[in-house]
């Protein structure tokens, strides 16, 4: 199975180029919207939340504190939410294709993986370049991003994987997992701070495998220091479970699935 | 001969479980009874040889997508295995899988990748596939503002980018204008002297009879013909007129050739003969000698309205000439049970040298398709044989005046 997604990486590479591309091939301005997309969203934390909300952070000096620990937050829990929100619709919306064609199922997910980490990227460059108007940069623990951001992946392919295959036959999966990305986010602390909530659920937040990276990319972004590993051991143990049942699954299920497409 | 692709007693079926969750549980080997199984194919069975042309028929509903499906890889049969030798390439759809917004050549990238190619192979060939599409400037314009007819173009050129071991096409070629679809068949035909297997579904009897060494018909997920294309396709055309309370049966005549009768058998045929002017029977037939057809029938039920046609068709199927008795305003009415007619039709065999046979066909009113009472091919078959006339080559012998003038 992984033998025949080598030999389709080409295919692979030039979907994600192609999904991206035709996003803005019928524009006039093309690229640009690349970066405004982006840009906006930054731009509306940064700038919004920074009068609205000047209330300043222990530890950080700026005032741009609160915006700089939002968009630390949001960029990564985007990313998440985008890669499971995807996983969850990308067999049923390519039903078709898959009725008609045989290739490696898996190629499809891959390929919503890769749209969803170019767009993280852009997005995580537009940020570095409001943060240096802010005058905040941090560097010494970026080398961590990468480490997150590929636990984010697997937690989200996992799920996403494992949803999206049983989503094919019970759709009603779809639609309540949409709902419960609402809650979740709010179960995250991208906005709040951890501090604000009573000490007794601590540890019920740290079930949610998201709580340990967003803190980590908060620390790196924010605090310019390395995330903490003890709070990752937990989100990298539910991604790999995670994987692995998503993968069976998968495996048990890809017969059956143009027959109900 | 080695197979290029053997189906190995398969059949389809369709589940419905209960619950969903019964269906996540079979996965796991728990068994649960299912609602309801549709079966879309049963047992089907067959081998092709390398290079074989294979037709498959049959009514829409009958199993030719599902067993396409289960060919090319989409669906896994339930029940039987599939094996192939080679590679497949299936134009099962125009534009299958085209993004709108991109452009032809764009596309020929995206296509072929999905068919698992490399960047360097599709490079290799895109000069060839733009060559063959010959649409010009269109190539680089975005798919939207194509024909039907371009994007078919373009959508074979990918299918048929490298050779294939196994070609399946399904239909899609009939959307191409005529000059394509020569040019497409050609293609098809190189592909098979170079050992291609080619698999044809088609609604078109010329298309079948003209490339096909061997058709297979599909009734209701079932094989119930796999043979010579013209016995057939004469079977397929039986069954598609015939109401649901007759019969289709086919008796193999001396000759060898295979007579097929169908009908509900209120009226039938007795007795079919050319004759010429001294009213002896004949078999071969001079160009050009008036002959008559002579048909003897008997109603077996009371018939409000009963129409004579026949057909003459040439030794590849293909029509040649037809009438009945309603065009010429010469239909019995009110039969009665058990009375015996005689219809006599006299032409001139203006027809080319070769062998022909002619279909009868009794119904009720202009066409079989409605109230298809006895219908026969290949009920006669005689020899149009040149005797008196000039060398002619072609299906028809027009008599010609040759004058020669010396000018200047």
């Amino acid at each position: 199975m992984l033998l025949s997604l080598w030999s389709y990486r080409f295919f692979i590479l030039s979907s994600i180029k192609t999904e991206f591309k035709s996003r803005f091939i019928r524009s006039n301005l093309g690229g640009l919207w690349i970066i405004i997309h982006p840009l906006a969203q930054v731009l509306v934390y940064a700038l919004i939340l920074s009068q609205i909300m000047t209330a300043k952070l222990p530890e950080v000096s700026t005032q741009y504190a609160y915006p700089v620990y939002i968009l630390s937050g949001v960029v990564i829990w985007t990313l998440f939410a985008e890669v499971l929100g995807k996983s969850l619709n990308v067999f049923i919306n390519n039903g078709n294709l898959l009725k008609k064609m045989a290739f490696p199922k898996l190629a499809l997910p891959l390929i919503t993986i890769g749209g969803a980490l170019l767009n993280f990227g852009i997005l995580l460059i537009m940020m570095f370049v409001v943060f240096g108007f802010l005058g905040h940069l941090p560097y010494h623990a970026l080398h961590w991003i990468p480490l997150l951001t590929l636990l984010t992946l697997a937690l989200a392919t996992g799920l996403g994987l494992f949803l999206g295959t049983l989503n094919v036959f019970m759709r009603d999966i779809g639609q309540m997992i949409d709902v419960v990305l609402q809650f979740w986010f709010w179960l995250t602390p991208v906005v709040y701070m951890m501090n604000i909530i009573p000490e007794k659920y601590h540890a019920l937040f740290m079930l949610n495998p998201m709580t340990g990276i967003v803190l980590g990319f908060q620390n790196i972004l924010l605090y310019d220091k390395a995330p903490d590993t003890s709070l990752l051991v937990y989100p990298t143990i539910f991604a790999i479970i995670g994987l692995a049942l998503a993968m069976l699954v998968f495996y048990k299920a890809r017969e059956e699935m143009a027959d109900v497409l | 001969m080695s197979s290029a692709l053997e189906v190995k007693d398969i059949s389809k079926s369709f589940k419905d479980y209960r619950s969903e969750w019964h269906r996540v549980a079979s996965w796991f080997g728990l068994d649960f009874k299912t609602k309801k199984e549709h079966h879309i194919l049963k047992h089907i069975d067959f081998a092709i040889a390398a290079g074989e042309a294979i037709g498959i028929v049959g009514q829409n509903g009958a199993g030719k997508s599902t067993l396409l499906k289960i060919i090319t890889g989409t669906l896994k049969p339930s029940e039987g295995s599939v094996h192939i030798h080679g590679r497949i390439s299936a134009i099962l759809e125009l534009g299958m899988g085209f993004h709108p917004d991109l452009t032809g050549r764009q596309n020929v990238y995206h296509s072929a990748g999905l068919m698992g190619f490399s960047h360097e192979q599709i490079e290799a060939v895109m000069d060839d596939i733009e060559a063959f599409t010959e649409i010009g400037e269109y190539f680089d314009q975005p798919v939207r503002t194509y024909s039907s007819g371009m994007q078919v173009r373009v959508a074979f050129g990918v299918a048929t980018m490298y050779r294939p071991e196994i070609l399946i096409v399904d239909e899609a070629l009939s959307v191409g204008d005529a000059y394509f679809q020569h040019k497409s068949m050609e293609r098809i035909r190189e592909f098979q002297k170079q050992g291609t297997t080619l698999l044809l579904v088609s609604h078109d009897r010329g298309a079948i009879q003209a490339i096909c060494d061997r058709a297979i018909l599909l009734e209701k997920g079932t094989i119930i013909k796999d043979g010579n294309p013209e016995e057939v396709m004469d079977f397929y055309n039986a069954l598609i007129a015939e109401k649901e309370n007759s019969t289709v049966k086919q008796v193999e005549k001396e000759d060898g050739k295979v007579e097929t009768i169908s009908g509900t058998g209120e009226a039938k045929i007795n007795g079919i003969g050319l004759y010429n002017q001294d009213n002896e029977i004949l078999e071969y037939i001079a160009v050009g000698d008036t002959i008559t057809l002579k048909i003897e029938i008997e109603s077996l039920e009371e018939i409000p309205e009963l129409t004579v046609g026949f057909m003459i068709k040439d030794r590849l199927g293909q029509p040649i000439f037809g009438t009945n008795t309603y065009h010429y305003k010469k239909q019995i009415k009110k039969a009665q049970k058990g009375e015996k007619y005689e219809i006599l039709s006299s032409f001139s065999m203006n027809l080319g040298v070769g062998s022909y046979s002619i279909a009868i066909a009794l119904h009720s009113s202009d066409t079989h398709i409605a109230g298809n009472y006895e219908w026969r091919d290949q009920a006669l078959v005689f020899n149009v044989v040149n005797t008196s006339k000039k060398e002619f080559v072609g299906s028809s012998w027009l008599d010609t005046k040759v004058e020669v003038n010396h000018v200047k």
